[in-house]
């Protein structure tokens, strides 16, 4: 188990480095003049030039990321150059051990704008998460025992119908009319935990958590109710009644225990890509989590930043890939690790 | 190409083919020939709700194939401006709601017809979901049949790419690289098209195909690894036939089924991805309209005039719960095994 963790993480590393690299392919190198986004519409010839040394632009792109790498592994300090280090000390920032590059739109270390707007994407991924994991085992379970009857039909409709919508349009009929219209719900922000208080953070994420957890749910019901149909004809389960157990104990101990492995897998995965950041729910809500940073990001053309949230995220993905090929061993005894 | 039992079937020898002309024939004397293909259609045929679902996905194909059509004769007008019904002092609410001339009404703030622009967006929607779906559809399958029979180093390498990309968060790269990848596809020529409607049309094609293939490439590789193992497989490498040929010819026609399924799935969440995406700012823009553009235009007057803010979100629900259906009735007809 110990040794296939080690060479599970290595491979994810490896992963992680060869993405890196095609990321900088694919921002830095795919457009010859990454400057004149920075630059914007109206930039002289010379201005061009000088955002471009002033971004780092003019170095070839094996250098540039090797600087990235090395930021990475034991910080850097900007801006890059000696010169202007030296010439005006008061303005080096320092970038520590896992440095993910400088934003120069907002003046301040992609490190430091990720980490300060992680609580809210992660606060609401977890909410979120709660809500379709909970929701959807327990409709699907209850699709899967009423099977072809009236509340079967009508949880699998639900569902079908809640996803088939785009989330932007859930989440602004949440917006302007259970929030604003009828005022059933305060208009949802993000109040941090520590100061607020467990209950105000909570109230503050339920509708955009609600609108993510419908993206979800469909899926969730789908699988437990198809997990739980399959296990119901299997030769433990018949024993477990043949024994006399309660149905409560065939369906919440025997029944369940088979469905988690394929819900480990599906929720492991749908968590870590949410963590960073929910794009469409937080610009709709205007939630400052890193999903609505990364629209600000694109917008402005800021590629440290869009690389530096683009790595982040895979690296999430991957470990969660791990992490989730682990518990299978833990789930199932039968699956062995090797 | 149809399902037929090309299983069976060996390289260059026509005997084993579906004898299609004899069926009648020998329907008369009480037997009839069955292949695959008619047991899954009579099957799908009997379910009612993969037929009502097959129906309306007939009747998007319709509306996607006619509207350009209407459009052009000047039937449909989506882009004029009926200014003298619109209220100015409402900030350019209607005065009207629906009416025989505007069946849906018409867009506050522009008094563009309704009707018009949703199902020209419709038009534009399904030929961005089906461009997609069948070039993901494509790779996939060649990807996957090359993993699946030649395994080894190829297979490995094919299997790391799906790692890597799978490992890419979709959406925020679909966002990051539309402005870059725009400029190139100009650069190199491909025509922008009114308003940039095509080069933009054609990023979220090429895109969504480039992130969303893995998953068919895992598929394919899955059901080719038992295929390669089959007696028919043998024979042809026997006689000496090409790899394409193995691939193409032997091991494709297997497939269909697999990636009939997958197809009708992806053409749902394509329509999404690309309304989805047209909220981002990123595809197609106004004034040529997509159902992704139109309703993103409407999430303005969700409260001032929900005729415009809910009539695209129907239609897109509609069309992504009709073929989620129509996948799902296909998916049962073609594999009466996998019962739900």
């Amino acid at each position: 188990m110990f040794a296939y963790a080690l060479r599970r993480l290595f491979s994810g590393a490896l992963l992680l480095v060869v993405m890196s690299m095609v990321t900088f392919l694919l921002f830095y190198a795919s457009s010859s003049t990454p400057e004149r986004y920075a630059c914007g519409q109206k930039c002289t010839a010379q201005q061009l030039e000088q955002t471009k040394a002033a971004l780092g632009y003019d170095e070839p792109i094996t250098t540039q990321w090797a600087k990235f790498a090395k930021g990475v592994v034991a910080g850097r300090e900007f801006p890059d150059d000696e010169a202007l280090r030296e010439a005006a000390p008061e303005l080096v920032t320092q970038c520590e051990a896992p440095c993910l590059g400088y934003s120069t739109g907002y003046g301040e270390t992609v490190r430091d704008l990720i980490s300060d707007r992680l609580p809210v994407s992660v606060s609401l991924a977890l909410v979120a998460f709660a809500l379709w994991i909970i929701i959807g085992v327990l409709l699907g379970v209850m699709a899967a025992l009423f099977k072809g009857r009236v509340l079967d039909r009508g949880i699998v409709a639900l569902s079908l119908i809640a996803f088939a919508f785009p989330t932007f349009f859930v989440g602004q009929i949440f917006l302007t009319y259970v929030s604003i219209r009828w005022g059933l719900v305060d208009t949802p922000r993000y109040s941090p935990i520590a100061e607020a208080g467990p209950w105000a953070w909570l109230t503050g994420l339920m509708l955009p958590a609600i609108t993510l957890a419908l993206v979800y749910m469909a899926g969730y019901i789908r699988i437990t109710r198809a997990f739980v149909l399959e296990t119901q004809t299997e030769d433990y389960i018949r024993t477990a009644r043949a024994k006399g157990l309660p149905q409560r104990t065939v369906i919440g101990k025997h029944t369940l225990r088979a469905v988690l492995t394929p819900l480990v897998t599906l929720s492991g995965l749908d968590l870590a890509g949410l963590l960073g950041g929910a794009i469409i729910t937080e610009s709709i809500f205007n939630f400052n989590g890193v999903g609505k940073l990364s629209v600000t990001a694109i917008a402005r053309f800021d590629l440290p930043l869009i690389v530096g949230i683009v790595l982040l995220v895979a690296a999430i993905v991957i470990a969660a890939n791990i992490i989730v090929d682990m518990l299978y061993a833990v789930i199932d005894p039968r699956v062995r690790l090797g | 190409m149809s399902l037929t039992a090309s299983s069976v079937e060996q390289p260059g020898d026509s005997e084993f083919h579906e004898p299609e002309g004899d069926d009648k024939a020998a329907g008369k004397v009480g037997v009839e020939g069955r292949s695959p293909a008619k047991l899954a259609w009579a099957r799908f045929r009997k379910d009612r709700l993969s037929m009502v679902s097959f129906s309306v996905v007939v009747l998007f194909f319709a509306i996607a194939v006619l509207t350009p059509i209407l459009v052009a004769a000047g039937v449909l007008k989506p882009q004029d401006s009926n200014q003298d019904l619109l209220n100015l002092m409402t900030g350019g609410l209607p005065t009207e709601g629906m009416s025989l001339a505007h069946p849906f009404g018409i867009e506050p703030g522009t008094g563009r017809d309704l009707l018009s622009r949703i199902l020209l967006g419709t038009t534009l929607s399904m030929t961005i979901a089906l461009s997609g779906a069948i070039i993901t559809v494509i790779i996939g399958t060649v990807l996957g049949i090359i993993a699946g029979f030649t395994g080894g180093v190829v297979d490995g390498v094919i299997g790391r790419i799906i790692d890597l990309t799978l490992s890419f968060p979709s959406t925020l790269m679909l966002l990051a690289l539309s402005q870059v990848v725009v400029d190139r596809m100009l650069d190199l020529g491909i025509p922008s098209g009114p308003n940039g409607a095509f080069v933009n049309g054609f990023y979220i094609v090429i895109v969504l195909a480039a992130f969303g293939w893995p998953p068919v490439a895992r598929l394919i590789r899955g059901q080719v690894l038992s295929i390669r193992e089959r007696e028919f497989v043998d024979a042809a490498r026997l006689m000496g036939a090409s790899r394409p040929r193995i691939y193409f010819k032997e091991i494709l026609p297997n497939l269909w089924a697999p990636i009939l399924v997958y197809f009708t799935l992806l053409m749902p969440a394509y329509v999404s991805a690309e309304a989805a995406l047209s909220y981002l700012g990123v595809g197609i823009k106004n004034p040529t309209p997509t159902l992704g553009n139109v309703l993103s235009g409407a999430l303005l007057y969700a409260d001032s005039y929900p005729l415009f803010f809910f009539t695209p979100a129907i239609f897109i629900a509609v069309i992504v719960i009709s073929f989620n259906l129509l996948g799902d009735g296909a998916r049962d007809a073609l594999d009466p095994k996998a019962g739900r």
